[in-house]
């Protein structure tokens, strides 16, 4: 220490303090600095991002723009989030079918890897919802809760056990019953189409999950009361009365009034 | 038939069993009279007599299960938290009469096989008046002297309706509270008086408490105990008017051919409800129906997209969601034409119209005698073309009920499905009524035809000169005459305006609406062929088809 000291007043004391200084702040900023460049040194993660990119741009850029901006034929996309892109790429509805009414869900057109590579690449923009890691969409959430949170929240446009129903204009509410639990917690994070978006402030995720306990618990149950016609309630049940049911009794009358020969 | 020459048999000890218990009875009760009466009353033959019986036995179908279901059903509001079997709704709250039935379905024995029971029977039930219905009406059987019989029936019909509907709406399931709701929202619609009747049958606001238990004593005491009663007086008509029978040879307004009670028709009804009970049963085992516990309890909040009623409220439904979005402020008192029109209005007149029907065409036809002898539909097309008009409206109404599962089944929009029907309730009914009374024209000129001519065999002849022809065969003397025992109404005339001294005949103007009337009716009908036509016609050579065959015959 004596020897650090007695040099103390040396004329290059100054120029070594400040290099020592120089070097910690950049040693500090380099430990502390955001994970954006600690990503981009992620070989992978890029990698999934420029054939997201790739994708983009030949696939969605024309109405999104090619930087998620929006175009006169899209809306902006930047910002939404890894799980709008995974629930409308990954269900098929992007790319648009069409322009009216409402994109159905139809045959995927990319694979798993890319979808997800896409919506990789879309959150590189602007951040947004992630994907949903499966332990946040398992079906081991309350049943009974779920329910309840359905019947409130959901059942108006989606029917009391997920079955889809009629929107206006040729619009509808899908049906869930056999629809991707990752897709219907998408769906309730993102909000797509006329849906309104649930967001972890509106539904915690463990009420998501709930949700998604029930659809799915309700959907894999038996039929205690036998043949259920398609479990639409009063409409098949009036059908077959006046098909099945009236037919052969009227048959019957038929056959009981016929004269006897 | 009977063989006086043999011997009679020594009774069997059945038989003599039998008379033993006659006997006994017949000192007590005099039934021997009343039984020798009634065991020989004749029914006639004609498949389309039994439709009514299905409702007769959906009915004693429903009364069974019915008992055994109240014993298990709470008719209670309260609100309790359901810890039964069903796990998706464990620790919900809700009323007293949802969890009832939850452990009607899933802890009582045999309980939900007689709730599926009970459910199909009760749509069987409606069905079955609707096609009983059909029957009285498009035969004409409603005519004197069974004008009150037919009143009692409709009133059957009504009550039938609103039976239902209060069977469904107790479980308190979100289905049945949302159609509560709807029928709440049409009494607050009735103007002036609808926040107070609504008051006075829910007890306060909706839903309260009390309307559940008073629902519930309508369903099982009120409305059956008067049902009951109305189809006992409707069967007894039945019995004392006697059966209509279809024309045919022997069968006179006077008279009612057919089969006795015992032992044919005792054997073919019997036989019949037993069909009818398999029926429910089969359906009530292996189809299910009403499942509740998926709809989960109701809370006014709540709401299904798809909820639908069960098929006889459907055309309730239908007109609710076809009418336009009408409402007008009458000194600050809102008057919701939207709710009022379609939820009491328009079924006030359907059945109205339904039920005064008899009396229109009674007083267009000025025809006051009895008539025990049936229409055949085609025989009054105006009769015929305005059942089928009215069917084709209901219809529609009933399709407008399940717009939005068309829509989304067929990927049609909603609204297009809606305007559709609010052009087509419009457009369709003249157009069936047209088309109808076309068919019944041309079926009556076709009967005539076949009386006339004969029946078409399919024979192609060629007759020297190069000419074909079809030849006919005539018909029997039975179908003949069946075909020709209608009746034919001539359009009433209205009579002069005034008499000689040019004084104005009292009521001339309304004998004018009727002859107008009569003549819509009546004008267009095929007249009967006079014996003198008839001989002309089909004597031997010179005429039209026949003229074939006797070319053949006589070997020119």
């Amino acid at each position: 220490m004596k020897r650090l000291s007695a040099r103390r007043r040396h004329p290059l004391a100054g120029l070594v303090v400040l290099l020592l200084a120089l070097g910690a702040v950049g040693g500090l900023y380099s430990a502390f600095a955001p994970s954006g460049t600690a990503e981009a040194a992620d070989d992978a993660s890029s990698l999934q991002i420029q054939e997201g990119k790739g994708l983009y741009i030949t696939s969605c850029s024309s109405c999104h723009g090619l930087n998620a901006e929006g175009t006169s034929d899209g809306p902006e996309i930047a910002g939404l989030g890894a799980a709008a892109v995974d629930f409308q790429v990954g269900t098929g509805r992007m790319p648009l079918q069409s322009r009216e009414g409402q994109a159905p869900a139809k045959k995927q057109l990319f694979t798993e890897e890319e979808t997800v590579a896409i919506a990789a690449y879309v959150a590189s923009l602007a951040g947004g919802a992630p994907i949903p890691t499966a332990e946040q969409y398992a079906a081991d959430g309350d049943l009974q809760e779920g329910g309840e949170i359905f019947r409130t929240n959901c059942a108006s446009c989606h029917n009391f056990i997920g079955k889809g129903g009629a929107l206006t204009r040729g619009k509808y509410a899908p049906n869930l019953t056999g629809s991707d639990p990752k897709h219907i917690y998408e769906a309730m994070l993102t909000g797509p189409e006329s849906m309104p978006t649930f967001s972890d402030g509106v539904l915690t995720p463990e009420q998501k999950k709930d949700v998604i306990t029930y659809i799915k618990t309700i959907a894999a149950e038996p039929d205690p009361g036998g043949y259920a016609a398609g479990r639409i309630g009063p409409v098949t049940e009036g059908l077959l009365v006046w098909t099945v049911v009236i037919g052969a009794l009227i048959g019957a009358a038929v056959w009981l009034g016929a004269k006897p020969s | 038939m009977s063989t006086p020459e043999t011997p009679a048999a020594p009774p069997s000890p059945a038989a003599k069993a039998g008379a033993g218990v006659a006997t006994y009875l017949d000192e007590r009760l005099g039934t021997n009279a009343a039984g020798k009466k009634n065991l020989r009353k004749v029914f006639p033959e004609h498949w389309s007599f039994m439709l009514g019986e299905i409702a007769l036995y959906s009915f004693i179908i429903l009364l069974a299960t019915g008992v055994y279901l109240t014993l298990f059903f709470k008719p209670s509001a309260q609100e309790v938290t359901y810890d039964g079997v069903y796990a998706p709704l464990r620790g919900a709250h809700m009323s007293e009469a949802y969890a009832s039935t939850l452990d009607i379905s899933f802890e009582v024995r045999g309980g939900l096989l007689m709730r599926q029971i009970h459910h199909w029977s009760a749509l069987i039930f409606v069905a079955a008046i609707f096609i009983h219905l059909f029957r009285i009406f498009f035969t004409g059987a409603f005519r004197k002297p069974r004008e009150l019989n037919w009143l009692i029936g409709n009133g059957l019909l009504t009550m039938a309706l609103i039976e239902g509907f209060a069977g469904y709406t107790i479980p308190d399931d979100l289905l049945s509270g949302t159609g509560l709701r709807i029928a709440e929202a049409v009494i607050l619609s009735i103007p002036v008086v609808g926040t107070y009747v609504q008051f006075f049958l829910f007890g306060g606001e909706f839903p309260g408490d009390d309307i559940i238990p008073r629902l519930f004593i309508i369903h099982v005491l009120l409305l059956p105990g008067i049902m009951l009663a109305l189809i006992t007086v409707h069967l007894m008509l039945v019995v004392v008017q006697k059966h209509t029978q279809f024309p045919g040879p022997g069968r006179t307004n006077e008279n009612v051919v057919g089969f006795p009670l015992m032992p044919v028709y005792m054997a073919k009804a019997g036989g019949f409800f037993f069909i009818v009970f398999g029926v429910c049963a089969l359906l009530g085992g292996i189809a299910q129906i009403n499942p509740i516990w998926l709809f989960g309890p109701y809370y006014p909040d709540q709401i299904s997209a798809g909820s639908q009623p069960d098929f006889y409220i459907g055309f309730l439904e239908g007109s609710l969601r076809a009418m336009p979005n009408w409402e007008t402020n009458l000194f600050g008192h809102s008057i919701s034409w939207n709710v009022l029109v379609p939820g009491l209005i328009l079924p006030g007149i359907m059945m109205t119209l339904l039920a005064v029907y008899p009396f229109i065409e009674a007083w267009v036809t000025g025809d006051k005698r009895e008539h025990h002898l049936l229409d055949r539909p085609r025989d009054v097309p105006v009769r015929t073309a305005f059942g089928a008009m009215s069917i084709a409206f209901y219809l529609l109404l009933f399709i407008n009920g399940g717009n939005d599962i068309i829509g989304l089944t067929f990927d049609i929009s909603i609204n297009n499905v809606t305007r559709f029907t609010q052009v087509a309730l419009i457009v369709v009914p003249p157009i069936v009524f047209v088309i109808t009374k076309r068919a019944c024209l041309g079926l009556q000129r076709a009967d005539l035809n076949r009386v006339l001519h004969g029946k078409e065999t399919g024979i192609i002849k060629r007759l020297p000169n190069g000419e074909f022809i079809e030849v006919h065969a005539p018909i029997s003397a039975e179908e003949r005459f069946s075909l020709m025992q209608r009746n034919t109404y001539a359009p009433l005339a209205a009579g002069p305006a005034t008499d000689e001294e040019g004084v104005p005949t009292p009521g001339h103007k309304v004998a004018k609406v009727r002859a107008k009337l009569s003549k819509f009716w009546y004008a267009d009908d095929m007249p009967k062929p006079t014996p003198e036509e008839y001989a002309e016609l089909t004597a031997g050579h010179g005429h039209g088809d026949d003229h074939g065959t006797d070319v053949e015959g006589h070997g020119h």
